[in-house]
């Protein structure tokens, strides 16, 4: 009996020294953070992987740009979807559980963490690329925290210290949970400079050439929008100078064409891709209707807007009448790519700037604004002001998410609120307000 | 199975040597049908003289003439005395055993009996779930093992069932028990998450097959299945075949379903009446804004209803809705009578050397939803064979096929139940007959589906298991085991061009397949002695390892050239095609050790190391260790002989549980692949732990089993305190670290409770009555969370959350405070301190508090049988008290008509003018009025008692069925949900969406489908 309860034994442990190589298993849909940053060709990847987060369905992937067009909408638009938090949006009523805020904040953090992971691993990048890589990375940062500041943060004020609560910032990829990680909010005027850093380097490290990437000319652009938001007209219009005179860019001779793309036109700067396959563009999904692929009409147009064009604009021919009210015509392509720099804007920037200051570096505001409102089949003007060119940016760049950043800079009311209200403002998610005590929630939440 | 291998010579020594006087005695142990009974235990009464029978049941045993009695026990029979007198042959027959005590019980690698347990298991005989017209075992064993509550969380025929035993011990890891047929730890994850309503594996399986069904409930008994048993083990063993004549038994069974409820809507006047109500309301509301947006309030009116008006007429298609010529009640289109069938063979027998089990079912149940429906295939064979007197060998096969009509998820617009939220003045079907859809219907017409999707979804399961038993000594046996669940499933979809999925496409289809491989070997020793007589023990211990490995593979493609194509072959253009593997393994050594002393005093001992693939590098082994004792008080001199009480026992057991059902990789730090305009990347996952543990549960369970009269009225009470720590939690981290949680070791759950259970056999004789009842109390508490943190979970469309000092999943928000009599506002309380009961129209200035629990305080269920001359009627009732349910979509359908979906009738109830008092808020169409989805307004009541189960059979007299041969022949009708009382107003208070079911999220009802009431008229026949 001893004997067989030995062998018993050693069959035991013969099976289990064999098994014991078993409980090691490793994921085959993911890879070791060890493995993922150690060679060129894998932090080009997580480089990709920034770009995939940028284009997610709650940033770039349209629910930024929808959110800013619903907060700044009023009498202009209406939601008449039945999601209760995007209603609550659009009626300013919005509470610290409001799903959106919350996802715009985790997704926007992911993608600067994984921008922080490429910049601190340029080292293993190819001595030829290391300035692009370097580049995007901060393109996409410096994006990513000017959308953040905008939503979160009470407005850049022009005269002032800007030291109301920014976001936090974060420049150091996260490997574990510590102290250092229950961060607080950083001022506006932080977030700003480093915004401003961030793509002001970006757009001395780009290429001119960048495929669909970003280049130099997003840099640039971007840089003239986020001058532009702090009311600094000289460096904005400078910035939309340099992207205007780099001769890489034309606007397209018919409106329409300018929208539902599959590729970038010659007036896009940036954009993000949308293929069949990869992408999701929520634009069409709010703003569109099923016979285009998206719901059931969510965004209205309202005649309050359609009464700021001209009967023989183009920009009106492009809205129509589907699902029982007027839609914007520039968002029915399910696959199109979503325009986020476009040259009319720098046109439009450089207009304003120029006639604010009364300059005429790069061109004319009226030659500037003749460029955009004769593209759109109108004969052109023989004169212009101020308030006509914010309102040709306003007819141009309508329902591409610039609204309520336009109104808060212009500092307009949105129907009771004034431009600095705390109810346009998102609320810090609840559930980082949990997470981290030394983050300040926003007055009105 | 005992024999003594001490005793019998030290049995000899001493009657040989010490008293010179013995007789020596010989005979027979058989069963009633004359069958031998090999290894039953003979002792002498009181001398500590044993044997056991051999394999022709025979015995020989040398009694001192001092010693009168002999004493005949073996596992699953009655205990006989004999006395001895002057016989020297004494043949005995053993009555199986009709005592709940004596009853065998399926401990885990190995059988114990009843009135010996020291730990607590709840057994149900597959004869007592025989036939009952539902989909999968788990509802059959609803409301018939005390602690255990079955949820199925919705009516969908083939959907995803809930079983929580003794209450939820973890926040984000698994809290279904551990599922082992036939010794193999079966899959039992829903494999079709991604593309609808998830799918039950278990309902595989044709429970008809079932010989038993063992819960294993506290810390002793599930100690032997280490880290996976806090959330309980199921140990379901299928039917073993018998010596003797062959025995085959036809099955018939067919009825009909219909739901167990329904819920009232506005019909086409109610709906104008209100709507245009609710546009005066909005226009008033927005004038008192807002003066200046409009000339008058008058105007502001006249717009409101000149829109709503024209939304009337868009709505209401070719219809005039002026005449009302359209009343539609969508339900009618939601729900239909499902007509199900069942056929079933076996057959049983063998002899001294093979024994099998074999049979073949199907089962065809239409869901009383339109378009769900379920098939299943399944034949078994349970096959065993004594190839020697050392060794026996043998398998349990079965294989299985079901088909699954699927639908969407509860959450989706072609879920058939969410039809409700179309108007009543809408027409389901165009002047061509063609289904109506947007912008006449206000939402995708779900019935479109019917006629232009198809959803198929296959499985194919084979369960397999085979042994070999070598038993190298008397007593000894060696068991290898290898068992494998191959589970596939296969979900083909095709969305037609007038779909919502295939509508902007010219088509969609979809085709999943998921592949589960799990194999498990198992080695172990099980020992069983007696020394000296009365010391009693028997041990297993031994080693098992398991792994299991996910193939999953999905592809959607878009583009067909026309309808009928519906494979994705013709799609001209694929969108989405991912593959991808999960693997899991688990490495385990275990043992147990079951001492009694003359059945009097109890011990056992049991243990379990389990090492696991999901833990961290750090702690990937872990031990689990359990005692228990009990005392059978009723051995004793001082209780024996008692005419009144006839058996008591006093249980107590302690120990240590795990969980390791979470994520596979959790541990580790991951970057995973993702593409950005079709070029690859990779982007941050996860954080790592390499110290990662698993959950850890402490239970504490103390019992009394009693019996009265004979048995005649026996139960058991216990109770327990089970406290898990070191809960997998997915913790919140700052969001800002770019990731939103990290799985760790933390926090703390609590849940302590009471279970009764009570046996009676009222009637004996002609008229037979036996009621039994079990009835539990749970008391479930989140005690910690991870450090500084108290609330957690807090999602936007459900109100359960996880908070300290309260249940798990217990609803949070704005307590509703009804309705300003003076102007129709919704008003709630603020809930701030010092100043609770005031109230206030501003939402957004109440605190939420903790408002309910969708945990019920109590469950239980209750069948009382009855039998006169063949015909018998079976009666359960099973209920849950002092839950509560969250009407879900309440916001939706219960918003005083604030946007285009159907309303309950009881928002007519509506503040119309000043000084109405009301619970409704004024219709303002669009504003928001009190159906913030996160209020108490949308709680109710969610207690229920139902009838679940009527049976009334006939069993024909034999000598009737003696002419054609038959050797039973049964009729019975049976009813399933027959009755339901509640004051829960939704469809059925048995519920949790589909989409939203969590361990957190219960209770959220959200247009699940009610349970289906069903009679069924079925026949057995036996050959």
């Amino acid at each position: 009996m001893k004997n067989k309860i030995s062998y018993f034994l050693l069959l035991c442990l013969l099976f289990g020294q064999a098994c014991n190589d078993q409980l090691d298993l490793k994921p085959a849909q993911s890879l070791d953070e060890n493995l993922a940053l150690d060679s060129d060709e894998n932090v080009k990847a997580v480089l990709n992987g920034a770009y995939d987060i940028l284009s997610d369905f709650n940033l770039f992937g349209g629910t930024c740009l929808r959110n800013a067009e619903l907060l700044g909408g009023d009498g202009e638009v209406l939601w008449a979807g039945t999601f209760f938090w995007v209603n609550d949006i659009f009626f300013k009523e919005m509470d610290a559980t409001n799903a959106d805020a919350e996802a715009m904040w985790l997704r926007s953090y992911a993608a600067i963490n994984t921008c922080n992971n490429v910049l601190s691993a340029l080292e293993v990048v190819k001595t030829e690329d290391r300035a692009r890589v370097e580049g995007e990375a901060l393109f996409i940062r410096g994006m990513v925290y000017f959308e953040l500041v905008r939503f979160y943060a009470k407005p850049y004020q022009q005269s002032g210290n800007n030291s109301q609560d920014g976001v936090p910032i974060v420049l150091t990829p996260t490997r574990g949970i510590s102290e250092k990680d229950i961060v607080a909010r950083n001022s506006v005027e932080e977030v700003y400079t480093q915004v401003l850093d961030d793509l002001s380097k970006a757009e001395q490290l780009l290429p001119e050439d960048n495929d669909w990437r970003a280049n130099k000319w997003a840099a640039t652009a971007l840089l003239s929008r986020v001058h532009l938001q702090m009311n600094a007209y000289a460096p904005a219009r400078d910035a939309a100078d340099r992207v205007i005179q780099s001769g890489k860019f034309s606007l397209l001779s018919n409106y329409a064409d300018v929208f539902n793309r599959d590729e970038n036109t010659a007036e896009d700067v940036f954009a993000i891709q949308i293929t069949q396959q990869d992408g999701f563009n929520a634009m069409n999904t709010f703003f569109s209707i099923p016979d285009f692929g998206g719901r059931d009409g969510d965004v209205d147009i309202l005649p309050g807007h359609l009464a700021l064009y001209d009967s023989s604009d183009a920009r009106l021919a492009l809205f129509y009448l589907g699902n029982g009210a007027m839609r914007s015509g520039k968002w029915n392509n399910q696959y199109g790519n979503i325009s986020l720099l476009r040259l009319a804007e720098m046109h439009l920037t450089r207009a304003e700037c120029n006639i604010r200051l009364g300059e005429k570096v790069g061109a004319a505001p009226l030659d500037d604004y003749n460029a955009v409102h004769q593209r759109a089949g109108l004969p052109a003007a023989t004169a212009v002001d101020l308030p006509e060119i914010l309102l040709e940016r306003r007819r141009e760049l309508a329902h591409e998410g610039f609204r309520i950043h336009d109104i808060k800079r212009l500092k307009e009311p949105v129907g009771v609120h004034a431009f600095d209200a705390c109810e346009l403002l998102f609320p810090i998610p609840d559930r980082e307000v949990v997470a981290n005590g030394n983050l300040a929630q926003q007055a009105c939440y | 199975m005992k024999k003594s291998i001490l005793t019998l010579p030290l049995a000899l020594l001493v009657a040989g040597y010490l008293f010179g006087q013995a007789r020596t005695l010989t005979g027979k142990v058989t069963d009633q049908a004359g069958q031998p009974l090999p290894g039953a235990t003979v002792l002498v009464k009181d001398a500590g003289i044993g044997t056991t029978s051999d394999v022709q049941g025979t015995y020989t045993i040398v009694a001192p003439n001092e010693y009168g009695y002999l004493v005949f026990s073996f596992i699953g029979f009655e205990t006989e005395e004999v006395e001895i007198r002057n016989q020297t042959v004494i043949d005995i027959q053993l009555k199986e055993a009709t005592s709940a005590l004596d009853e065998v019980i399926v401990v885990g690698f190995g059988k114990q009996i009843k009135s010996k347990l020291t730990g607590n298991i709840a057994k149900v005989g597959g004869d007592e779930i025989q036939n009952l017209p539902v989909n999968s075992v788990e509802q059959a064993l609803q409301g018939r093992a005390a602690g255990v509550f079955v949820e199925s969380v919705n009516g969908k025929v083939g959907g995803a069932i809930r079983v929580r035993i003794r209450g939820i011990s973890s926040i984000s890891a698994g809290n279904q028990p551990l599922y082992v047929i036939d010794g193999i730890p079966v899959t039992t994850e829903s494999q079709n998450n991604r593309t609808g309503a998830p799918l039950n594996p278990l309902a595989d399986l044709n429970f008809n097959d079932i010989e038993t069904v063992e819960i294993l409930k506290d810390a002793s008994a599930g100690a032997i299945y280490g880290s996976r048993a806090s959330a309980g083990v199921v140990l379901i063993t299928t039917k073993q075949g018998k010596a003797g004549k062959t025995k085959i038994e036809l099955n018939l069974q067919s009825g009909f379903s219909n739901p167990t409820g329904r819920r009232e809507f506005l019909n086409a006047d109610e709906f104008i009446q209100m709507y245009t109500r609710s546009a005066v309301g909005a226009a008033k509301y927005e004038y008192k804004l807002d003066p200046s947006a409009w000339g008058s309030e008058q105007e502001a009116i006249d717009w409101y209803v000149g829109f709503m008006e024209a939304r009337f007429d868009r709505y209401s298609g070719w219809a005039d809705w002026r005449t009302r010529e359209v009343d539609t009640d969508w339900q009618d289109y939601a729900f239909r009578t499902g007509l199900q069938k069942m056929g079933s063979l076996s057959a049983s027998g063998g002899n001294d050397k093979t024994k099998y089990f074999a049979s073949a079912a199907w089962s065809d149940q239409e869901g009383i939803l339109v378009g769900n429906g379920f098939e299943r295939m399944s034949g078994r064979l349970n096959l065993d064979q004594k190839a020697s007197d050392k060794i026996n060998f043998g398998v349990s096969m079965n294989v299985s096929r079901t088909r699954t009509e699927q639908l969407s998820n509860d959450d989706a617009f072609s879920t058939p139940l969410q039809l409700i939220a179309q108007l009543p003045i809408t027409p389901p079907r165009d002047e061509n007959g063609e289904f109506y859809d947007r912008p006449v219907t206000s939402y995708y017409n779900g019935l479109i589906e019917l006629e232009e999707a198809k959803r198929d979804v296959i499985s194919l399961r084979t369960l397999a298991n085979g042994y070999v038993r070598y038993e190298i000594l008397d007593g000894l046996k060696l068991n290898g085991e290898l068992g494998t669940d191959l589970y596939t499933l296969r979900d083909n979809a095709f969305f037609g061009r007038k779909t919502f999925d295939g509508q902007a496409s010219d088509g969609a289809a979809h085709s999943l397949y998921s592949q589960v491989s799990n194999w498990n070997s198992r080695l172990f020793l099980n020992y069983d002695t007696y020394f000296k007589a009365d010391h009693h023990v028997d041990f297993v211990t031994g080693m098992e390892f398991q792994k299991s490995r996910t193939d999953f593979t999905f592809v959607q493609g878009e583009k067909f050239p026309v309808d009928d194509l519906t494979t994705l072959a013709s799609a001209a253009s694929i969108t989405n095609g991912t593959s991808s593997i999960e693997e899991f393994s688990f490495l385990s050594y275990f043992g147990r050790l079951n001492y009694d002393f003359r059945n009097k005093y109890l011990l056992t001992l049991s243990g379990r190391m389990d090492g696991s693939s999901r833990f961290g590098q750090n702690d990937q082994f872990g031990f689990f260790p359990a005692a228990s004792v009990g005392w059978v008080l009723t051995e004793e001199g001082f209780l024996k002989e008692n005419g009144l009480l006839s058996f008591l026992k006093l249980r107590a057991s302690y120990g240590k549980t795990g969980n390791a059902a979470i994520g596979n990789y959790a541990h580790l730090g991951l970057f995973n692949g993702r593409s950005y305009n079709e070029q690859s990347g990779l982007a941050p996952q996860q954080i790592p732990n390499p110290d990662l543990q698993w959950e850890k549960t402490t239970q504490t369970d103390l019992g009394i089993d009693f019996g009265f009269w004979d048995n005649r009225l026996n139960g058991e009470i216990d109770v327990y305190l089970k406290k898990t720590k070191d809960l997998l939690l997915d913790v919140p981290v700052p969001g800002t670290s770019g990731f939103s949680v990290q799985t760790r070791n933390a926090g703390e759950v609590e849940n302590k409770g009471i279970e009764f259970v009570l046996n009676s056999n009222n009637l004996t004789g002609k008229f037979q009555w036996t009621t039994s009842l079990n009835f539990a109390r749970n008391k479930n508490k989140v005690v910690a969370l991870a450090e500084e943190q108290d609330l957690t979970n807090v999602t936007t469309v459900a109100m359960n959350v996880v908070k300290v000092g309260h249940p798990v999943g217990a609803f949070y928000g704005a307590e509703y405070a009804g309705v300003d009599p003076a102007n129709g506002d919704a008003l709630f309380y603020l809930n701030k301190e010092g100043q609770e009961r005031e109230t206030t129209s501003d939402y957004t200035q109440s605190e939420y508090i903790v408002l309910g629990s969708p945990h019920p305080d109590f469950i239980g269920g209750i069948t009382n049988s009855f039998s006169w001359k063949g015909i018998s009627l079976d009666v359960t009732f099973q209920g849950v008290y002092g839950n509560e349910i969250q009407n879900g979509s309440g916001n939706y359908m219960s918003c005083q008509a604030c946007w285009f979906d159907n309303q309950t009738k009881d928002q007519l109830d509506y503040w119309d003018k000043p000084g109405d008092v009301t619970d409704v808020p004024e219709p303002r169409f669009w504003y928001t009025n009190g159906d913030q989805r996160r209020s108490s307004r949308y709680l109710s009541d969610g207690s229920y008692l139902r009838l679940k189960t009527l049976t009334l059979a006939w069993e024909l007299p034999r000598p009737w069925l003696e002419r054609v041969r038959f050797s039973r022949l049964r009729i019975y009708a049976t009813a399933q949900n027959l009755l339901t009382f509640t004051k829960y107003d939704g469809w059925d208070p048995e519920v949790t969406a589909d989409i939203y079911a969590s361990n957190v999220n219960s209770g959220m009802d959200f247009y699940a489908a009610p349970q289906p009431k069903t009679m069924v008229f079925g026949v057995t026949v036996g050959f």
